[in-house]
């Protein structure tokens, strides 16, 4: 240890802070990233007296840097001597948790909270806990918005006394004159509740909560919804009637959509916080009126959650409710004017199927998957495709192949191209359950014709739908079907085409094994070797040593190192790369 | 005492709108958002039709001007009281005959007011406020673009607008009438009126936050109770727009209005004015969009032109908010320090040259030419000009060796012989400075890359010296564990590295 005492003298903390203090930010920045390395060259000591005041000083940076600073910070215990000296941290953090810059502060409180864990509870006491309520008796809203964020930590852990003035001061921040703190005292409410004890969360959680949920900004009452499911979750059901409920119902009649669209994202969760009881009598006839909500965004978020709250509804009922009072909305949702709605609503719908059963989802369902299936919108009709798989374990996909084939085949040959390649990636999908028939007879004939696509991201992914589909189907079937056609196309005009060739062989190669490819492949790749166009040619040096490791060592030797070795010498420099790239690699050299 | 002055010229019959720019005609084989968007348009709803949900029919009243004055008021009334139903706009051809009846009535009251004396009566007072409220206070709907960016996209306009265009303009009458009396408005115009009111500049229609503007000025003009009030709320909705949402798509709007109040502030200048300038307006160049500069460089200059002492903080804290990346806004800055040396006080000068021509400089050797060519532009300005003059003992030798690596460098001919001119103009102004610069340059070069070499072998140095230590941290807490598995020392790891370092 002799050696690193020497090295302190070395680095005089001057040099250190003057890179600190750099006139690039770059460099300053790098330098606060390694803050660490600086705060071990000085010592834990030295870290304390002359670091820690040198940087609570100087807290005045570009934000980027004090991000870094930040989030630095919060790893330092150890570099100043371990939980004993971890309050050494709190003042630059007081300083980072009050600047402007949101991205900043947010990090402060997250390294305070760290930290907050380290102090033993007399530091706490003595140290963190006068700190926070600093920060919330600030007078600029940014360190009141930190302070939120604070409550939750150092409450647990304190005597009864401070425990009665930290939630004095959560109390106030929750009616503060300004909407931003509001905002975030709101949003840490459900945070601060579940760390309370019962008697105060419905003495003085539920006022606030109450008080925040009408706040006369919607931005507030917004925030509100999602303490609510925390609050509900720690309250005993017999409770939630009075306490909870009101307020829920008045939310989820909120005269701003925002609230409302609030509303129907939480809802599972709400559900599942409320119970079984109260959602039978309150909120199935909330989520039908969200489900019929006057602006799209709403009845889109409602629609998203229509299979988790089917799927959570008390098992005893859930069918007749599903039946009596949600299955009718969602038939008219199905048609809805906006689209988002609709491919939302396409997105889940073919879950119900699992819950209602055989004879439900014919009788009802069927016919809703038929309309989305025949819908406007591509996205709609994707959503339905790509879960299928569901419909497949309750009635099997034949009921719908009828409906499905003319949907596939107008998206396979939509004007958008990625329209396109969303409906390739389900190919294999589809193919595995409608079986190699039903492929053969209807669906290959579109897999190959995308090969041919004039867009290069379809005919990248058809090639890897093959290779897919061989996987699926085997390599007899490859080498009857697609083999013969893809290697076909190694004489066509175009060069794209040629090349997209040797992107299938590429593909397939492992998939079909080692006879096809010897056979077939090999010898057309090889011919390709004299093509006039350098991209065709250096292509197929980029393939040969793709598929080498499947072909033996004669073919190799006697087939593949002659060509490569003619490329080696090609004109083109490109191919001349390739070639040689394929040799070392291959070990022909 | 403030007096609010007269906004700039912009009427709201003629709005001048930022959204000109016909997207469409940019060609780059990409279908613009807003032609995507054409097809989703129908599905759109209101959120304000939704609380009517009886509706009333509308039967035609006489007409104002066929009526006795004894029944003048009561009719008034009746046809403000007509006026609170809504209707459904989204549904062109629904109740055709009641949106006719409404109109027409709207445009009697507009008429009315405009032009009869005596017409506007203590007990109106409840009744027009009531009308104005149900009509325009809505919670506005969710954009069709989520992604609505006011440069590109065409903004969706209010489909009620026939009605509410006339609504608007039976408040600015109100407002403006002679007979009005602020003592008895200011018991309707409340402190939560105003919050409504100013929640509605949110509107992605240019038309109605044009009319939002002149409203709010005049209230502000005239119920001299709220203003503070107003001067708050807005700093909220900035300080959300900036530090939250960085959404907001009145700020143009709200900023041209603090302009013209800037312009009424008292002297010396209450600390409220100054924290606002400092901490939000200043912030408020960091925003994504482009659209509000010209109203922020307007109140800045506003600021300064009232107390030339704010200049070093606006400075200061337009070059910790200076672009990093987006070269489009970095223009737009300096085109704001330019229109602010316009105005600039030498002794206020003085105290910022230092940073301002290091960050000048730094534009100048931007990639970019047209962030060069802006900053290049600041020697073509006379008063600009005779300042650096005055403190070409400084200025100099802070741009002096970019200058002379850009005119070398530079791909741009354009700013290569903006550079030659500015070269040549310091050396007439300083032939001397300017000898001893170019004698120095290379010399200075060197030391800068000996300093370099110096910095990345200190930082060699720390972190060799960083693995000896943690390894020798790791090593002292295994013989910790050793030893405590033997005696239990109670010392930890962290505590016996203190001991060695020190």
């Amino acid at each position: 240890m002799a050696a690193s005492d020497g090295d302190d003298s070395l680095y005089p903390i001057a040099v250190l802070i003057d890179e600190l203090r750099n006139e690039d930010v770059q460099l300053r920045l790098n330098s606060i990233k390694k803050l660490s390395t600086i705060a071990l060259a000085l010592g834990v000591e030295r870290t304390r007296t002359e670091l820690l005041p040198f940087l609570t000083d100087t807290i005045y940076d570009e934000d980027e840097v004090l991000l870094a600073l930040a989030e630095q910070l919060g790893n330092f215990t150890m570099l100043v001597g371990g939980p004993e000296y971890v309050h050494c941290l709190l003042p630059p953090l007081e300083s980072l948790a009050t600047v402007e810059e949101t991205v900043v502060r947010d990090k402060a409180v997250e390294s305070l909270r760290k930290i907050s864990h380290e102090h033993s509870p007399v530091d706490l006491e003595v140290h963190f806990e006068p700190l926070v309520k600093r920060l919330a008796s600030g007078d600029w809203f940014t360190s009141r918005t930190s302070a939120c964020g604070l409550f939750s930590v150092c409450y647990p852990r304190v005597s009864s006394t401070v425990k009665a003035e930290i939630r004095q001061h959560f109390r106030n921040l929750c009616s503060d004159d300004t909407p931003m703190v509001r905002r975030a005292a709101a949003s840490k409410l459900g945070e601060f509740a579940k760390v309370l004890e019962l008697e105060y969360v419905k003495s003085d959680i539920i006022s606030l909560f109450t008080a925040l949920a009408s706040d006369e900004q919607d931005s507030v009452r917004l925030l509100a919804v999602e303490a609510c499911v925390s609050i509900a979750q720690l309250l005993p059901q017999e409770d939630l009637e009075s306490l909870v409920m009101p307020t829920l119902r008045q939310a989820a009649e909120d005269k701003s959509w925002r609230v409302r669209y609030m509303v129907a994202d939480k809802f599972s969760e709400l559900q599942k916080a409320v119970g079984p009881e109260i959602t039978k009598n309150d909120l199935v006839p909330a989520f039908q009126n969200l489900l019929k909500d006057c602006e799209a965004e709403v009845r889109a978020a409602a629609a998203n959650k229509v299979k988790e709250f089917c799927e959570n509804l008390p098992e005893d009922s859930r069918e007749t409710i599903i039946m009596t009072h949600i299955l009718p909305c969602v038939k008219e949702l199905v048609s809805d004017t906006n689209q988002h709605v609709k491919s939302a609503l396409a997105s889940v719908i073919m879950g119900l199927s699992t819950i209602l059963g055989k004879d439900n989802t014919v009788e009802h369902l069927l016919p809703l998957f038929l309309a989305q299936l025949k819908d406007e919108c591509p996205e709609v009709r994707l959503n339905i495709i790509s879960n299928l798989d569901c419909v497949n374990e309750v009635i099997g996909i034949r009921q719908l192949s009828q409906s499905l084939l003319p949907a596939i085949v107008e998206l396979a040959e939509d004007a958008k191209w990625r329209v396109r390649l969303a409906i390739i990636e389900y190919m294999p999908l589809l193919a595995g359950q409608l079986g190699v028939e039903f492929f053969d007879e209807k669906l290959n004939s579109l897999c190959m014709a995308w090969l041919v696509d004039h867009v290069y991201a379809i005919r990248e992914a058809a090639t890897c739908n093959l290779m897919k589909l061989v996987e699926k189907f085997g390599a007899e079937w490859a080498q009857n079907t697609i083999v013969p056609k893809v290697l076909g196309m190694a004489n066509d005009p175009n060069y794209l085409h040629r090349m997209t060739t040797l992107f299938c062989i590429n593909a397939l190669s492992e998939a079909c094994g080692q006879e096809i490819t010897t056979k077939h492949m090999l010898p057309v790749a090889l011919k390709m070797a004299n093509d006039q166009v350098a991209n065709v040619r250096f292509n197929v040096a980029k393939t040969l040593q793709k598929i080498g490791p499947v072909l033996d060592s004669n073919s190799l030797q006697a087939e593949v190192k002659p060509v490569l070795e003619r490329l080696a010498t090609d004109t083109d420099m490109d191919v001349k790369y390739f070639a040689q790239e394929a040799i070392s690699v291959l070990g022909l050299a | 005492m403030e007096t609010p002055t007269k906004l700039p010229p912009s009427s709201p019959s003629s709005p001048t709108t930022g959204f000109s720019v016909p997207s469409a005609e940019k060609v780059d084989g990409f279908p613009r958002r807003s032609m995507r968007r054409a097809r989703q348009r129908r599905s759109h709803s209101s959120s304000q039709f939704r609380y009517q949900s009886s509706q009333v029919e509308l039967t035609p009243l006489p007409l104002l001007k066929d009526t006795p004055v004894a029944e003048l008021h009561d009719l008034f009334c009746k046809k403000l009281q007509q006026c609170c139903v809504l209707f459904d706009f989204l549904d062109c051809v629904a109740d055709l005959k009641g949106k006719e009846i409404k109109r027409a009535a709207l445009n009697e009251l507009v008429e009315s007011l405009a032009t009869n004396r005596g017409v506007l009566i203590e007990p109106l007072y409840p009744e027009i406020i009531k009308m104005i409220s149900v009509n325009i206070f809505r919670t506005l709907p969710p954009s069709e673009n989520p992604e609505f960016d006011p440069e590109e996209d065409e903004p969706t306009l209010e489909a009620s607008w026939p009605h509410l265009q006339l609504v608007y303009e039976f408040f600015l009458r109100f407002l403006e009438s002679p007979d009005f009396q602020p003592s008895m408005a200011k018991r309707y115009i409340d402190q939560k009126f105003v919050l409504q009111l100013l929640e509605l500049f949110d509107s992605e229609d240019p038309r109605e936050r044009e009319y939002l503007k002149t409203i709010l000025h005049r209230v502000y003009g005239k119920l001299l109770g709220l203003r503070a009030y107003i001067r708050k709320q807005i700093n909220n909705i900035f300080l959300r727009f900036i530090y939250e949402t960085e959404h907001f798509n009145g700020v143009a709007e709200l900023l041209e209005i603090l302009g013209s109040i800037i312009n009424g502030f008292a002297l010396p200048l209450k600390s409220e004015h100054k924290q606002f300038l400092v901490r939000v307006l200043i912030p408020l160049h960091t925003a994504k969009s482009l659209s509000i500069f010209h109203a922020q460089a307007y109140c800045v200059v506003q600021f300064m032109e009232k107390d030339a002492t704010v200049t070093e903080s606006i400075i200061r804290g337009l070059l910790r908010y200076w672009p990093k990346t987006c070269t489009q806004k970095e223009v737009m800055f300096l085109g704001e320090i330019e229109e602010i040396l316009d105005v600039i006080e030498p002794s206020q000068f003085i105290r910022v040259q230092e940073p301002l021509f290091k960050q000048i400089a730094a534009c100048i050797s931007s990639p970019h030419f047209q962030v060069a060519e802006r900053a290049l532009y600041f020697w073509n300005n006379e008063y600009i000009l005779s300042l650096i003059e005055e403190n070409c003992q400084v200025i100099l030798p802070l741009v002096f060796s970019t200058l002379y690596r850009v005119s070398k460098e530079h791909w741009n001919q354009t700013i290569v012989s903006l550079i030659y001119n500015v070269l040549k103009t310091f050396m007439e102004m300083n032939s001397k400075l300017f000898d001893d610069l170019t004698a120095s340059y290379k010399v200075e070069k060197q030391k800068e890359l000996k300093r370099e070499r110096e910095r990345l072998e200190l930082w060699r140095g720390l972190e060799e010296q960083q693995q000896r230590r943690l390894q020798s941290l790791m090593e002292a807490s295994r013989n910790q564990k050793n030893l405590q598995g033997r005696e239990s020392a109670p010392q930890s790891p962290a505590e016996s590295s203190t001991a060695n370092a020190t």
